[in-house]
């Protein structure tokens, strides 16, 4: 029976749950989290969270940054906003991210970029090569209908509802959210235009490297047309990194020359401002 | 007078509106120009690509409330299609629709391709492009008048461009499937504010190299909403 009847009871009750594990959870410090990459360094981690099926987060983190998304079940579904945190109107855009590269698809080596011709962040790393970013994110509208519920305190948050909150703790709002893209769960386009539900690889990860200073929003939530019934999604683990963005001397800086120009535009910016 | 960088010769055929009803607004886009008007409830816009091949970068806003607006990834999922056709509605980001395509004459309209810009022009065909005129600016500055900024600016329409997606994802704007005097409708399923940018670009295929006029023409439907 737990005593909280007086303050020093409760201060003790609250105090005796410190140290307590749940199946989601941040770690800190991020050297400490018991996932920890086994191919990194540990006192350079700078981020360790497992993400909870239905849950959100979001990070600032510093220019060459890199950031690993582990889909541990085969069920996670990130998706993923990115904004320069120097000045957050300039944000992920989707079109631009498919067109620019001439390629729908993503995967290694695709740079998620902003409309002001600078990339955001490279993927460079995947083990997926099943993501989406035509369909965008779950609205409240989408859940209620298809699972009969959307709020982000339900069973089936929408992934509206969960980047509106991530937003919100980064002082962002309703306006500043664009459409996402999100990693483990791909569609493919057939030739009449339809949507192909192509779905997970089953456990995988995908990393992505800070060519600026970014404000990232995470919601892990069903992907829009996932056909399963049931509102299903596993944990995503987060884990981030001090690195150094793409430079010259990257095979990447100049594979393409749409590419090579980004990095340039991203690089030019980037010293302008004295990082 | 107009800035315009249409070719002398240039076919231009100004069609009409293609649903009936009373016309309560008739308007002409010069080549490489902004435009936007509210469009109410009900009441139906056709857009005339009067000189064939020009895309109309098109964005829509819930007039009552602006933060709602048009959705491309909402409009696709819940379609189940990456292009627009007759009968798709056009929805917000709440998955709400804004306005339904009641007529077509093209096969497939875009809405992958985004719009052009000053900066993206420096990545897709080089610096040398950094100071051509761009729909982001015109998106901006008929934004402004609007009281809009950069961060209502979101993926968009393109009437009349055409994007195809190949089987490994390769994508990107190719010669046009549009023609003078082709033309799309759509109704306004609530107060709508549209704003179009005449896109300038000369760079790509999407204005067959040579930005011409738009004509935007709104009616009430005959036995439809006043």
């Amino acid at each position: 029976m737990r005593n909280t009847s007086t303050v020093s009871a409760a201060r003790d009750d609250a105090r005796a749950q410190a140290g307590n594990l749940a199946e989601a959870m941040p770690y800190l410090p991020a050297s400490s989290s018991p996932f920890a990459p086994t191919d990194v360094d540990p006192a350079l981690l700078t981020w360790a969270e497992t993400v909870a099926p239905g849950g959100y987060t979001s990070k600032v983190v510093a220019r060459g940054t890199r950031l690993r998304f582990t889909d541990v079940t085969g069920d996670a579904c990130a998706n993923v906003l990115l904004f320069s945190a120097l000045a957050t109107w300039e944000r992920l855009n989707v079109a631009d991210t498919q067109k620019i590269p001439w390629q729908a698809y993503l995967g290694e080596g695709h740079p998620l970029l902003s409309g002001d011709g600078r990339v955001l962040a490279t993927i460079v790393a995947d083990t997926s090569g099943r993501h989406d970013a035509f369909c965008g994110t779950t609205s409240d509208a989408w859940n209620t209908r298809k699972y009969g519920d959307a709020a982000p305190e339900g069973p089936s948050p929408s992934g509206r509802a969960l980047l509106t909150l991530a937003a919100a703790k980064q002082g962002l709002g309703p306006r500043d959210l664009p459409p996402s893209v999100s990693f483990f769960q791909g569609v493919r386009v057939e030739a009449d235009g339809a949507f192909r539900w192509l779905g997970s690889a089953g456990p995988a990860e995908v990393e992505l490297l800070a060519e600026l200073p970014l404000t990232v929003l995470v919601a892990n939530t069903a992907h829009p047309l996932d056909p399963r019934p049931g509102f299903t999604v596993g944990p995503l683990r987060v884990h981030a990194w001090r690195s150094a963005p793409t430079g010259p001397d990257d095979e990447r800086f100049t594979r393409t020359p749409e590419l090579h120009r980004a990095y340039l535009n991203t690089i030019e910016h980037a010293e302008a401002r004295g990082l | 007078m107009t800035i315009t960088d249409t070719d002398p010769g240039t076919v231009l055929d100004w069609g009409g509106p293609l649903v009936e009803g009373e016309v309560v607004l008739d308007d002409r886009i010069p080549a490489r120009a902004p435009w936007s008007a509210v469009v109410r409830a009900g009441h139906v816009l056709t857009i005339v690509d009067v000189g064939g091949n020009q895309s109309a970068d098109c964005l829509l806003f819930s007039d009552a409330d602006r933060t709602v607006r048009y959705s491309v990834p909402d409009t696709l999922a819940w379609q189940g299609n990456a292009y627009v056709r007759t009968g798709t509605v056009l929805r917000s980001q709440h998955g709400t629709p804004l306005a339904t395509v009641v007529a077509n004459e093209v096969e497939r309209q875009d809405t992958i391709g985004g719009a052009c810009g000053k900066e993206s022009n420096t990545l897709r065909y080089g610096h040398h492009t950094e100071h051509q005129h761009g729909c982001r600016e015109n998106f901006l500055a008929e934004g402004a008048r609007n009281g809009l900024s950069a961060r209502d600016l979101v993926s968009n329409l393109n009437w009349f461009m055409n994007v195809p997606v190949e089987a490994d994802g390769t994508l990107g704007i190719v010669d046009g499937i549009s023609g003078p005097g082709k033309r799309v409708a759509f109704r306004a399923e609530v107060d709508l504010l549209v704003v179009i940018s005449n896109c300038p670009q000369v760079n790509n295929p999407c204005n067959d190299f040579n930005p011409t006029p738009l004509r935007t023409i709104v009616t009430a439907p005959t036995g439809g909403p006043q």
